[in-house]
């Protein structure tokens, strides 16, 4: 029986000095054979384990990480959160992930620090306004919240911008969702974690797999380093190692990894209160509880799994933070690390089933994954259960490469991929 | 971030250089027979490996010129570089 976090328990534990809390998840062995076996343990992974446990009912499931759960691009993102995206079929996904995230914390009974301060995109060129204003209606027509703002009212959202018209890239407006802000990572992770395990999900760390056992065109199990698991259903959501795991069951994907930076300050004291996204110039920023700068840059053009990046892209990612927020001139870094993204040629997710019977995938979200989390585990749990995707997730068919029917995000989300 | 040889201009930084994805692979001889999943496999898959891995880049701050590359994916290191039209070497 799973203790429920509240005050009561708070105080309860600060009696005994905080020494009993109770595990938040097990640490068991794998057993022989499962239902289901998620190959990944991150915020995507263990939200899959903990949807097919709690809708529909498949408790004996595994999921199984090579390091620590969180501990891949779930650990190493900006955090961001939003779900103003152009296109029909991306509005549903993400504004579905959205949703979930409203009521996570109290649904998960964690608190996974869920803050709605607002996401800004800034347009810095004429095309960028009409682009911007021109999701902003697509955004409205789908029931997601968007408003249009002037150079103006950028300033007054966040004074500390500089929007004089000479800079290099001058603002000449911007979109505002309210709705959108963001969470705690490792929170996430850890909250889908300790509520998949109540429900019975096996999390398995330190468990790499090593093979996929096929019989003709159906799965027939893993190997790992902790031996053979045998499973009819294999959901792999490994991120930037996705092609590593096709190519081990003779499969290959649209996809290439290449690495993405991002970077935090010192922690100063509240400076920014949402969260500022520049497409032109590749440069994000919010600031942390902590009161760190959290800012992202972008990814390198070739691909690498190395979990470094290149320093010309930090560079120029630092020179636009500087030019934009010029009062973060003094500031010091801490931190610069990378995290391997898989990116499909049309910037858009793969959530699917396979040639191979029972061989499912859930990758393909780039550069900007950690926002679909909860949606994401939701509809990649039904698609395993049921065999067939979601109507939300039917568009992000392995299939559209050979239909044509690609969800092009490239450029028309808010972000430049 | 690393530096790369260019069979034509000698060793400079990487940042001069444009990643062009996977090597040899051949566009299609017969366009117009090609089935829908021929073409996917074309345009799209990807082998994405993580180890050494051929591929093309281009000099584009440099002399612009198009060369092969062999990459360990994994740690960066460049393994072979040689021009177009040329015979990959043996791995």
């Amino acid at each position: 029986m799973r203790n429920k976090y509240s005050v009561f328990s708070l105080i309860k534990n600060a009696l005994s000095y905080h020494e009993n809390w109770q595990r938040a998840w097990k640490d068991p062995a794998p057993k022989k054979q499962y239902d289901a076996v998620i190959v990944g343990g991150g915020g995507h992974g263990l939200a899959t384990a903990y949807y097919l446990a709690k809708k529909h009912n498949m408790n004996n499931i595994a999921v199984v990480e090579k390091g620590w759960i969180g501990g891949g691009n779930t650990g190493r993102n900006t955090t961001i959160i939003r779900s103003n995206y152009l296109w029909d079929a991306s509005a549903g996904l993400y504004d579905h992930a959205l949703k979930i995230w409203e009521g996570l914390s109290q649904e998960l009974n964690y608190n996974v620090m869920f803050s709605q301060r607002g996401v800004m995109n800034l347009a810095h060129n004429l095309q960028d306004v009409r682009d911007l204003k021109r999701r902003t209606h697509a955004n409205r027509l789908n029931g997601i919240d968007a408003i249009y703002l002037s150079t103006e009212e950028v300033k007054k959202f966040c004074p500390i911008i500089n929007t004089s018209p000479d800079i290099r890239y001058p603002v000449l407006g911007g979109t505002l969702q309210r709705r959108a802000g963001t969470a705690r990572h490792d929170a996430v992770a850890w909250g889908y974690a300790r509520g998949a395990d109540a429900m019975g999900v096996d999390i398995i760390q330190n468990c790499e797999v090593k093979g996929i056992k096929r019989n003709g065109d159906s799965v027939e199990g893993i190997e790992t380093t902790k031996g053979f698991i045998k499973t009819k259903k294999v959901g792999v959501v490994a991120a930037g190692h996705s092609s590593v795991i096709a190519n081990m069951a003779g499969l290959k994907l649209p996809l290439e990894s290449k690495p993405l930076q991002a970077l935090v300050s010192e922690p100063v004291k509240p400076i920014i209160d949402t969260v500022v996204m520049s497409n032109a110039v590749h440069a994000y920023v919010s600031q942390s509880d902590k009161g760190e700068l959290v800012i992202g840059a972008g990814t390198d053009d070739y691909v690498s799994y190395t979990q470094k990046g290149s320093h010309q892209i930090v560079e120029g990612t630092l020179n636009a933070i500087l030019e934009l927020y010029p009062i973060f001139s003094r500031m010091r870094m801490l931190r610069q690390w990378g995290g391997i993204v898989d990116i499909c040629p049309d910037a858009s997710p793969i959530l699917s089933k396979t040639s191979i019977k029972g061989l499912y995938f859930n990758c393909g979200w780039g550069t900007g994954g950690f926002k679909a989390t909860p949606g994401s585990g939701d509809l990649f749990a039904h698609t395993i259960a049921n065999d067939e995707p979601h109507k939300l997730n039917a568009a992000f068919n392995l299939n559209r490469f050979v239909s044509g029917d690609l969800v092009d995000e490239h450029g028309a989300a808010a972000v430049a991929h | 971030m690393f530096l790369i040889n260019c069979p034509y201009c000698g060793e400079r930084d990487q940042q001069e250089f444009k990643a062009g994805g996977e090597a040899h692979i051949e566009r299609p001889k017969q366009p117009t027979e090609l089935s829908d999943d021929e073409w996917a496999e074309y345009l799209f898959m990807r082998k994405n490996i993580k180890g050494v891995q051929f591929e093309r880049w281009n000099h584009t701050h440099g002399c612009r010129k198009w060369f092969n590359m062999v990459r360990d994916t994994s740690n960066d290191e460049i393994k072979a570089i040689y021009k177009m039209g040329e015979k990959p070497p043996a791995q």
